[in-house]
């Protein structure tokens, strides 16, 4: 069966990609096959994606520079730790610290990678919650229909209705003290530092899944109504069994471009509430973090410009190349785009 | 749509008593009070005062429905009383922070700024957006689809909090051109506006430009092409018709939220609006101010929503209101 597959589909490229193939009669591609390969033609989304896988894998490979076994045959400026405190203060960037220092004399590359981490690990997570929460909901809402429908979705249109950015100053009011202390004395008082960042995700996570849910719940609320779902219960299947087999399946193209489209948005908040203060606490710095620090120095007498534009840079550049992965995505999978 | 428009305005009572209590319960679960931060600690007993002043003490329900001015008081001799004040009469009670003041009070002298604020950079983010959008999808294929399209993408992807400190540097501390920060004149306005509003520019571009994009091959602009329509009168009054409506829809909570203030621009240049208001408030533990605040955003959120969707009609005949 999938040898088939694989032999169709090549005769299938030579012959002009998959719009050709379902013309000579071959077994067309699956829907995701097909968009899978739509996607791998767009060259600024392939781009994109490796672009940020490299990003991902400096961000994993950048404490390895600080091992004493290597950092002796590494240049300097790649050696130095994000919390490192030292006397040269606000050096602008020179051979020794390549994008120079901030008020206490830390290097601002190794914090800025630092804090690119922190500032994907909270997108991932914030999207990953909105991607669990949300698909859920909606497929609960739109599958189930009726009152337990109206019931679920009028939730979602209150929480719309509140500003998210005081539900979540609240969560980290209400939250913080108490988890820290819990984590302190279950696990460690390193495991205390990290409270914070645990309750940024909840909170990203907990405002981020509501247009999830109403996008999954009008998807599910149409694909319900199609005749495989009816023949499949006719068959004697459980809800369980449809929701599961026909349509989260189904609604994988959909969640996957609204997920890449989350994770820059979730990223962008995550940096608001850090340059508000509410985000991440020092000594840790999140991106957002490091730029509201640069625009607290700026004052008439002298700029550290490097403290705003790097930082902002790197933030444009991520949220640029996320973007373009989205788009990519979008297009690949939407239906109207097919066989074009 | 007269039924409609009811049964939508029905909906918003219940809907904004459920979110006034939400915001109220959530801020009183926050560990912490508004008379912690006094300058000097209070003795128990003041505070003891100050906490019965402001009806603190009382079980949370009751405190709940005095805030919403359903609270009734044995009068003397005998029958009951309602509390005066409270939000059913558009009352938000006083401050706990600014003591002298009323939550009102502030409302009316941030507002109008925030109001401003947000005005000019709905106006900036319209303005350019849409002309942009349309312009790109009209010329595809052309050096400006790109270059318009490459430039929409470029200042969604440049948050306002790097775009701010950017523009001060350059053009308000080494050209001189613009005032650093405050709320005056017109110079004033210059640089908090185009920061708050690049951004939305870019987005509603893009709105516009996917909306051109899905109605131009549609069947009715073939019809008018093949009625022998001029080009300008098909693009303006035939597609453009149907494509703005992605970013009719779009307006309405982005109108919200600009009008209610975005907390980075104002902090950004200190500029006194709603924004600055309702992060302090909520840190200070200000509650009858924060649930103020709240409500009134709520309140803005579904008007313009509804009237979005009435606007959606009027430019689509084809949508129905049930």
């Amino acid at each position: 069966m999938n040898d088939a597959r694989t032999s169709r589909t090549a005769g299938a490229k030579e012959a002009g990609g998959p719009a050709a193939s379902g013309a000579d009669n071959a077994i067309p591609l699956s829907p995701s096959r097909r968009a899978w390969r739509a996607f791998a033609r767009q060259r600024a989304a392939v781009a994109s994606a490796v672009f940020l896988a490299f990003v991902v894998a400096l961000i994993g490979l950048w404490p390895i520079a600080r091992h004493p076994a290597i950092s002796s045959y590494l240049p300097e400026a790649i050696t130095w730790s994000p919390t490192a405190l030292s006397e040269a203060q606000f050096t602008p960037p020179s051979p020794a610290h390549w994008l120079g220092t901030d008020v206490h004399g830390r290097d601002l590359l190794s914090r800025l990678v630092s804090g690119t981490g922190i500032s994907f690990l909270v997108g991932i997570v914030g999207a990953g919650m909105s991607l669990l929460i949300g698909v859920l909901w909606g497929a609960l809402a739109g599958y189930l229909g009726g009152r337990w429908d109206s019931v679920l979705m009028r939730i979602v249109d209150i929480l719309y209705a509140l500003p998210s950015i005081v539900f979540v100053m609240v969560l980290m009011a209400v939250a913080e003290a108490p988890l820290k202390a819990h984590l302190t004395r279950a696990l460690s008082s390193a495991a205390g530092e990290w409270a914070s960042l645990l309750l940024l995700f909840i909170g990203l996570g907990s405002v981020s899944w509501l247009t999830m849910a109403r996008i999954v719940r009008g998807q599910v609320w149409s694909l319900r109504a199609r005749g495989f779902v009816d023949a499949s219960r006719a068959l004697g299947a459980g809800h369980v069994w449809i929701l599961r087999r026909h349509l989260l399946p189904n609604l994988a193209g959909v969640v996957i471009v609204y997920l890449a489209l989350t994770l820059p948005s979730v990223m962008l908040y995550e940096s608001f509430l850090s340059y508000l203060g509410l985000g991440i606490q020092p000594p840790q710095a999140s991106l957002g973090y490091l730029i509201a620090d640069g625009a607290g120095n700026i004052n008439a007498i002298r700029t550290y410009w490097w403290l705003v534009v790097f930082p902002g840079g790197m933030l444009a550049v991520l949220l640029l190349a996320l973007n373009f992965l989205g788009d990519g995505l979008r297009d690949a999978w939407d239906p109207r785009s097919i066989g074009q | 749509m007269t039924a409609y428009i009811l049964k939508r305005l029905a909906f918003v009572g219940p809907l904004l008593v459920v979110i006034s209590f939400l915001a109220f319960v959530l801020l009183r679960l926050a560990p912490g009070g508004p008379f912690d931060k006094e300058r000097v600690p209070a003795s128990p007993e003041i505070e003891k005062a100050l906490r019965a002043r402001y009806h603190l003490d009382e079980p949370l329900g009751q405190q709940y429905l005095r805030y919403v001015g359903l609270w009734w008081e044995k009068t003397e001799p005998r029958g009951w009383r309602r509390v005066n004040g409270g939000l059913i009469v558009g009352d938000f009670g006083p401050s706990l922070k600014y003591r002298d003041h009323t939550v009102n009070d502030i409302i009316a002298q941030a507002l109008p700024v925030s109001l401003s604020l947000g005005a000019l950079a709905f106006c900036l983010a319209l303005g350019l957006g849409i002309p942009l959008g349309f312009h790109t999808a009209v010329r595809k294929g052309h050096w400006d689809e790109y270059a318009g399209s490459l430039l929409a993408l470029l200042v969604i992807c440049i948050p306002a909090l790097v775009v701010g400190p950017i523009l001060v540097m350059v053009l308000a501390l080494k050209w001189q051109w613009f005032p650093v920060a405050l709320w005056g004149g017109p110079w004033h306005a210059v640089l908090p506006t185009l920061t708050l509003g690049l951004y939305f520019a870019g987005r509603i571009a893009r709105l516009m430009r996917e909306g051109m994009l899905g109605v131009l091959p549609s069947e009715f602009i073939t019809a008018a092409r093949a009625k022998g329509l001029s080009e300008t009168t098909i693009l303006l009054r035939h597609a453009f018709r149907l494509a703005v409506l992605p970013v009719v829809s779009y307006s309405g909570p982005l109108l919200a939220d600009l009008l209610t203030g975005s907390f980075v621009v104002e902090s950004l240049f200190q500029i006194p609006g709603i924004g600055v208001f309702l992060v302090n408030s909520a840190l200070s533990r200000d509650y009858p101010m924060v649930v103020g605040l709240v409500v009134l955003y709520a309140v803005l959120l579904l008007v313009l929503n509804l009237i979005v969707d009435v606007a959606y009609g009027l430019l689509d005949p084809r949508v129905e209101y049930e």
